[in-house]
């Protein structure tokens, strides 16, 4: 199997074959990633360029290990936003990296968009790595990876998202993933964190996390972004923590198959309770870890591969 | 200079006029009208079988760019820009750098426009000194000047008691305010519409509500202090509503919706297009369906184009960075022909009265009519030619347009104005010279 796309902008309307493509072949290159020496040639004479404009630990490192797996030539640049006047804009600075002869770029940037805004003004294969509150869906893909290892597959799973949907660009990419592949998918949040719409999108809408998450497969929290406190979303972390918080009450709700999952970086005692976020429900570092075979299928499929091939190696 | 046309359709709601027929034009004075007109000695003749002559547009919302930025549109060009799109006559906005709070700004931009045309640049002056919203601006002294109404568009005057002030102070000259209503505390970061389309696009939204309270609360206003009100750019309809019952309490209110409002929705923004990007936003369906049966009831005195040019290198940008406006003077009749007219949501002549005399009524002129012995001031356009919209062939230096590449139908063809008979439209764009008098 081939994915017919150049770009992986976001997960709307990417189809449930295209995510399963991505999904098997992220599987082959687990198994490479468990081997003794675990690289493979596929990608030689390639150059990635992730151009971070938003600080990032876990996705850039990710992306820098999946591309040097593949042995691409990986660059990484962080990169200021160039909102005022003096900087150079967005699209001198990826014009410049084109010039150059990139094959890949990999892009984080705080507006919503602007990995399309790219991928419409240059010849290279674009990866949105999280663009503004609008999509992130590599860390999606893990996410739908992680629980198709647990589950075997994800038709009517039930999966509770909770936290501030509004802002959450992993929210928006786990939801058409999520829907893609035959899942029930709840959101669950206070009124302020709630967008507008978003029933219409297909999620079940609840400001009650007791009753959201009773039976459910998967509670998966997103991070509280502290940086909001000055736009009146909540009155406290502490309310927050009383009443959307995942404590060991809360996930004992789950289904005795359940776990909970989280994008990283945690506020402990926010959005998760410390004995939560490490219990054995947690599955937070699995995911850490398959992220890194997932990029290196997306990765590999954009440039053209096929999944056999890479099943071959 | 003597300038028949012939077999035209001759359309002036503002004087009833409404029928097939010639219209001959001397010395710039309209001279006759009739069925067929017999004129001898030299005479430029023109076949006006399927055209329609209208009095030339008033466009009551552009902003020129010049003094400032002069990169995006002068005033030269602005005024090109509206001769091509049928318009003899516009009402500018005083967001120049520096703004238009003085009498010697202002009069710089009215005596500059003369200099390049004979397209009538009336401007609005600012109602606060430096557009700040702190201090009134010097009414008496802008009026003085050549400004028609006054206005902080861009912004909203923040402060309800010195708004209050602004239209009781503006009564002695009878001078409209016009108000671009937006609640800041509720727009602010905001750059489309708030709802399932800024969801799904993690774009921050932007509420109706931020509108329409802005527009309640001038609306109030204008009827405690008994001044005169126009509402700029309504984009929703319960703004238009609000508009509404003010006209039937007999407020003295009027007000204005943009073509793409009445053309475009929100949905249209899932590429991330950043000239479709534009303050107030492009609203959903409801909301441009209840401002086009707003425009036909009369609800909505005009529609003005909220012509905003900006630089390539401006718009070219992620969609956050990139700043508000469209261009609209260049587009605007065929765009509102072919959204509008053609699938039968407003007469041609319903148009016509919100782009003539409908217009004119807001700031209180006389605006052009068709009758003998009225300065000639035409367009003639033809409603059923189609063209392709081609940004590179606009006058203006901006490329910011949300109709790049579609066909619309409706070509201005002419207008005659100050005595001289100038082809314009958009197949002018081939020509260096325009606009080019044919005679004079
Ligand atoms: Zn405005």
């Amino acid at each position: 199997m081939k994915l017919a796309r150049k770009h992986l902008l976001g997960l709307e309307g990417v189809s449930r074959s295209e995510i399963e493509t991505i999904l098997n072949a992220a599987e082959s290159f687990k198994e490479i990633l468990d081997r003794k020496i675990p690289k493979v040639p596929t990608l030689r004479g390639k150059t990635a360029v992730n151009l971070f404009f938003e600080p990032s630990t876990r996705t850039r490192v990710s992306f820098e290990l999946a591309e040097k797996r593949l042995s691409a030539d990986s660059i990484s640049v962080a990169a200021k936003t160039s909102s005022s006047v003096k900087g150079e804009s967005l699209i001198d600075t990826v014009k410049n990296l084109e010039a150059m002869k990139i094959d890949f770029l990999i892009v984080r940037h705080e507006a919503a968009g602007a990995a399309h805004f790219l991928a419409s003004r240059i010849d290279v294969s674009v990866i949105n790595a999280g663009d503004g509150c609008h999509e992130h869906p590599t860390q999606a893909l893990l996410d739908l990876f992680t629980m198709r290892q647990r589950f075997g597959g994800l038709d009517g799973l039930k999966v509770v998202i909770i936290g501030d949907i509004a802002h959450s660009r992993v929210a928006r990419s786990n939801l058409w993933g999520l829907k893609a592949l035959g899942a029930n998918v709840t959101i669950c949040a206070p009124p302020t964190f709630l967008p507008p719409g978003i029933e219409n999108l297909g999620a079940e809408v609840s400001t009650d996390l007791d009753d959201a998450i009773d039976g459910a497969d998967v509670a998966m929290v997103l991070r509280i972004q502290k940086e909001r406190q000055g736009e009146h979303l909540l009155p406290s972390f502490r309310e927050y923590a009383r009443l959307f918080g995942l404590n060991g009450k809360r996930a004992a709700r789950l289904k005795k198959t359940g776990f909970i999952m989280h994008p990283g970086p945690m506020n402990r005692g926010v959005e998760i309770a410390p004995e939560v976020a490490d219990g054995p429900r947690s599955v937070i570092l699995d995911q850490v870890t398959n992220g890194v075979a997932l990029r290196m299928a997306v990765l590999y499929l954009l440039s053209g591969g096929e999944i056999d091939d890479a099943m071959a190696h | 200079m003597r300038w028949l046309i012939r077999g035209a359709h001759l359309l002036d709601p503002g004087s009833g006029l409404d029928r097939t027929g010639d219209l001959l034009v001397e010395e710039g004075v309209i001279a006759r009208i009739g069925g067929e007109i017999r004129v001898d000695g030299e005479v430029e003749e023109v076949a006006g079988k399927g055209l329609v002559v209208t009095p030339s547009f008033l466009d009551l919302h552009v902003h020129l760019r010049e003094p400032g930025k002069e990169y995006a549109e002068t005033i030269e060009s602005g005024v090109l820009g509206a001769l091509a799109g049928g318009f003899g006559g516009l009402v500018c906005m005083p967001n120049t750098t520096p703004p238009l709070d003085t009498n010697a700004s202002v009069r710089f931009v009215v005596e500059e426009a003369r200099r390049c045309s004979p397209v009538d640049v009336m401007p609005a002056g600012a109602i606060t000194k430096g557009r700040s919203g702190e201090k009134l601006a010097e009414f008496g002294d802008l009026v003085d000047g050549g400004a028609v109404a006054v206005t902080d568009d861009g912004d909203t005057v923040a402060d309800s008691g010195l708004m209050r002030r602004a239209l009781e102070y503006a009564r002695q000259f009878d001078l409209p305010v016009f108000t671009h209503p937006e609640d800041k505390n509720l727009s602010r970061g905001g750059v489309i519409h708030e709802g399932v389309v800024s969801t799904r696009l993690g774009l921050k939204g932007i509420p109706a509500a931020a509108e329409e309270i802005g527009i309640a609360r001038d609306i109030r206003l204008a009827e405690l202090t008994g001044g005169r009100l126009h509402v700029q750019h309504v984009s929703t309809a319960r703004g238009a509503q609000l508009v509404r019952h003010a006209k039937e309490k007999g407020l003295r209110v009027t007000a204005e919706t943009a073509p793409h409002y009445l053309a475009l929705t929100d949905e249209s923004l899932a590429g991330y297009d950043t000239n479709r990007k534009m303050n107030p936003p492009l609203r959903p369906a409801a909301d441009r369906d209840a401002l086009r049966e707003a425009l036909r009831e009369g609800v909505l005195d005009a529609v003005a184009t909220d012509h905003a040019p900006h630089a390539p290198h401006e718009k070219d940008r992620e969609f956050d960075a990139a700043p508000f406006g469209v261009l609209g003077l260049e587009t605007a009749l065929a765009v509102l022909i072919t959204h509008l007219v053609r699938p039968g949501h407003l007469s041609l002549e319903t148009l016509v009265e919100r782009m003539t005399c409908g217009p004119a009524s807001v700031i209180g002129v006389a605006g052009g009519r068709i009758v003998e012995g009225a300065e000639a001031r035409l367009t003639v356009f033809d409603p059923e030619a189609s063209w392709v919209v081609d940004p590179n062939r606009f006058r203006s230096p901006s490329r910011n347009t949300p109709f790049a590449g579609e066909r619309l139908r409706g070509e201005v063809r002419t207008v005659v104005i100050g005595g001289r008979v100038i082809a314009v439209g958009p197949r002018c764009g081939d020509n260096p010279d325009f606009p080019a008098p044919l005679s004079s």
